[in-house]
């Protein structure tokens, strides 16, 4: 009796565990995600997972009517790191697709791993000038920009406003290069001084802030993401600047950094392709069910990236009728941006970088009282990197 | 010339913080011979305390003590539940236990506080740029950074080398079985400079916290910086870490300003831009390179038995 039970236990334990096991390769569609999950900018890499589960729920969590089977995996913000973690999800899980990057350099260290196996890679926010240019891939696609893209709005905007000479501050990486240049190719003004820190470690700013005062610019620009942001504006407000020189800004201010930033925000201009209250019926959507299902926090443009490779990944899967073999015709289908993303239609160059609009966004207190993003202007439309060229896709 | 001066201050502020973290790890390495790597962890405990009791009290200051006190007990609980059973150890165990301690305080803030990190505002008095020289504006709260500092420092100098306690800490760096064989409580010595120790890096911490954010991990990176300091200073010297952590703050930050232009004299533009903060936070290293080369045992290395 006793070990009928046993042998009876035994069988459930086992039956359990077939139970749970996840569908195999062949019938369900594996996405591999590389994100930061860990340290001070785990809360980007949250809010990206949070959207991409989101999209996932609005798809049904089918992709024409396979389950879908997510592995995320933490970069933690160092590109080996990065590189180690795409080479397992492409050699060891065989993943049919792979999304996420935060970081510029860590994307470019990864980037060749992904495209020698001819995995799909869809950047949903780093965007290196190298990506849109030399590196290009057929295997490769964006659902963000090219870093240089959001600065040189903002620069086209500083030249709207009459400024006339800029002191830019940002981090050595590869990313903050290319911000400070893109910003560069649009203003028209003088560039009176250029500093770059260490990245990610320095977060004292005060050496560049006295310089950039004595320096006698007529505004500021800088690119600081996360939580460096923060410590950006406190410094700069704490330093009395703020009510001296004018700050211009691309992804320093969103609604990760606004509740930390407080007050040191508000009249801190910044450019960006998505804000929340795009006015189509997607974005409305999008930011509503999110707020719901993931009470107190607010999505950012990381998130909308993020949710917008989803519904690439899900449009190109319906395209071939579910067959991932059929490569070139799913990169076909890719290449038509057909889906409707957050940020409105857009349509994809040669380089399979968006070629979109760039929005002014402001600061505001909105009905709860909260500080939130507003869309106050289009500052350019249909924009393409200035990379495409370079690209040997033509 | 203003622009000189200005970088100066800056040096000098982000030396005087340095040190607070810097002389708590040199009293626990120097007279416990106790490597504690988790020192960075009561940084950011410091921060976190004074963030969590000024939301509560709605007092800058009063929310600042409260966080010392805090920091205060919490290193001197943690020295007695955990780091006691380490001393006779040797330092790869130590430096096991206490990183293992890293990963367990970062944890426990990210389900007390959560992922996201908090703000410490300041109060608004604190808030304005004060011109201290006619044409020069320097931030309140960094020149307040740097009278609080210089106040501990000398507050710290008076307790080693004039008062009983003080001659039991130097004795203990010179000596340690000797004072014990003295019949020196030395465990309630340790316990003491051990708390010490945490309450100076959670001074360091919380008022780092209006600069920066209180976030995981912040102490991590820092951390780095206090060891190079003690190292430069003398293992267990007071007085070298504070000459140290200002030789190390006023490099640093001068390297960052101007380096970049003298470089750009010899190099292209785009190539000196990139090459110099590289270089700049090279600089600190090589300082210490240079002294373990020509002065092993540090700066001002504590008096010898």
């Amino acid at each position: 009796m006793k070990k009928a039970f046993w042998l009876a236990s035994a069988m459930a334990v086992v039956s359990a565990l077939a139970l749970a096991q996840p569908a195999t390769a062949a019938d369900s569609i594996k996405i591999g995600f590389v994100s930061t999950f860990s340290g001070p900018t785990a809360v980007i890499g949250n809010d990206m997972r949070n959207s991409f589960e989101l999209a996932l729920d609005h798809l049904g969590r089918k992709i024409d009517g396979k389950p879908v089977e997510v592995i995320y995996e933490d970069d933690q913000q160092k590109p080996d790191v990065g590189k180690q973690k795409t080479e397992k999800l492409v050699q060891s899980d065989k993943v049919d697709f792979i999304v996420g990057y935060i970081w510029s350099n860590v994307l470019l260290a990864s980037l060749k791993t992904a495209a020698d196996s001819k995995t799909f890679l869809i950047s949903a926010n780093a965007g290196p000038s190298q990506l849109a240019g030399e590196l290009c891939s057929p295997y490769t696609f964006s659902t963000s920009w090219q870093n240089d893209q959001t600065p040189a709005a903002m620069g086209l905007y500083m030249n709207q406003k009459g400024v006339k000479s800029v002191f830019l501050i940002g981090p050595n990486y590869a990313a903050g290069k290319d911000m400070l240049a893109g910003l560069k190719s649009t203003f028209k003004g003088e560039v009176v001084g250029e500093e770059y820190t260490v990245w990610p470690s320095q977060l004292d700013f005060s050496a560049e802030l006295s310089k950039a005062r004595n320096s006698k610019a007529e505004s500021i620009f800088v690119f600081y993401p996360g939580a460096a942001g923060v410590q950006f504006l406190n410094q700069y407000a704490q330093a009395g600047i703020k009510a001296q020189i004018p700050l211009y800004t691309a992804f320093t201010v969103d609604e990760l950094s606004l509740p930390l930033q407080k007050d040191n925000a508000i009249g801190i201009p910044g450019a960006q392709e998505w804000v929340n209250d795009l006015p189509n019926a997607e974005n409305k959507k999008f930011v509503e069910d999110y707020r719901k299902k993931y009470t107190g926090l607010r999505p950012t443009y990381y998130g909308a990236q993020a949710y917008d490779a989803a519904q690439l990944i899900n449009s190109a899967v319906v395209a071939v009728k579910g067959d991932l073999t059929k490569k070139d015709e799913m990169k076909a289908e890719m290449e038509k941006a057909n889906f409707k993303s957050l940020r409105g239609p857009f349509k994809y160059g040669s380089n399979h970088i968006p070629i979109q609009n760039f929005y002014l966004q402001d600061v505001v207190k909105d009905a709860d009282g909260a500080l939130s993003l507003k869309t106050v202007a289009t500052i350019v439309k249909d924009d393409q990197d200035r990379f495409h060229d370079k690209c040997s896709m033509k | 010339m203003y622009l000189v001066v200005e970088q100066l201050l800056n040096g000098l502020q982000f030396g005087l913080l340095l040190f607070l973290l810097a002389a708590g790890l040199t009293l626990v390495f120097g007279i416990m011979d106790f490597v504690n790597l988790a020192h960075g962890s009561l940084y950011m405990m410091g921060a976190y305390f004074a963030a969590t009791f000024v939301a509560w009290t709605g007092s800058f200051v009063l929310g600042a003590l409260l966080a010392l006190g805090a920091t205060l007990l919490l290193g001197i609980a943690l020295e007695y539940v955990a780091l006691r059973h380490l001393y006779g150890r040797d330092h790869l165990d130590q430096v096991l236990a206490t990183f293992g301690l890293i990963l367990f305080f970062n944890d426990a803030v990210r389900l007390i506080w959560g992922p996201a990190g908090l703000a410490l505002p300041l109060p608004v008095w604190l808030t304005v740029p004060v011109e201290i020289i006619p044409g020069v504006f320097y931030p309140a709260y960094r020149l307040m950074i740097i009278a609080v500092a210089l106040a501990v420092a000398a507050l710290l100098y008076l307790v080693v080398m004039r008062t009983r306690v003080g001659m039991l800490i130097r004795a203990g760096a010179s000596n340690r079985e000797m004072i014990g064989a003295l019949g020196i409580n030395i465990k309630l010595l340790f316990t003491l400079v051990f708390g010490l120790g945490a309450a100076l890096a959670g001074l360091a911490g919380l008022m780092q916290a209006p600069i920066l954010t209180v976030q995981i991990g912040m102490g991590e990176n820092i951390l780095i910086l206090a060891f190079v300091i003690i190292v430069i200073g003398g293992i267990g010297s007071i007085r070298g870490a504070f000459m140290a952590a200002i030789f190390v703050g006023v490099i640093d930050t001068m390297g960052r300003a101007f380096l970049p232009d003298l470089l750009r004299k010899v190099l292209s533009g785009a190539a000196a831009s990139t090459a110099a903060p590289a270089l700049s936070s090279m600089l600190i290293y090589l300082l210490m390179a240079i002294i373990l080369v020509v002065r092993p045992e540090g700066l001002f290395p504590a008096a010898k038995r």
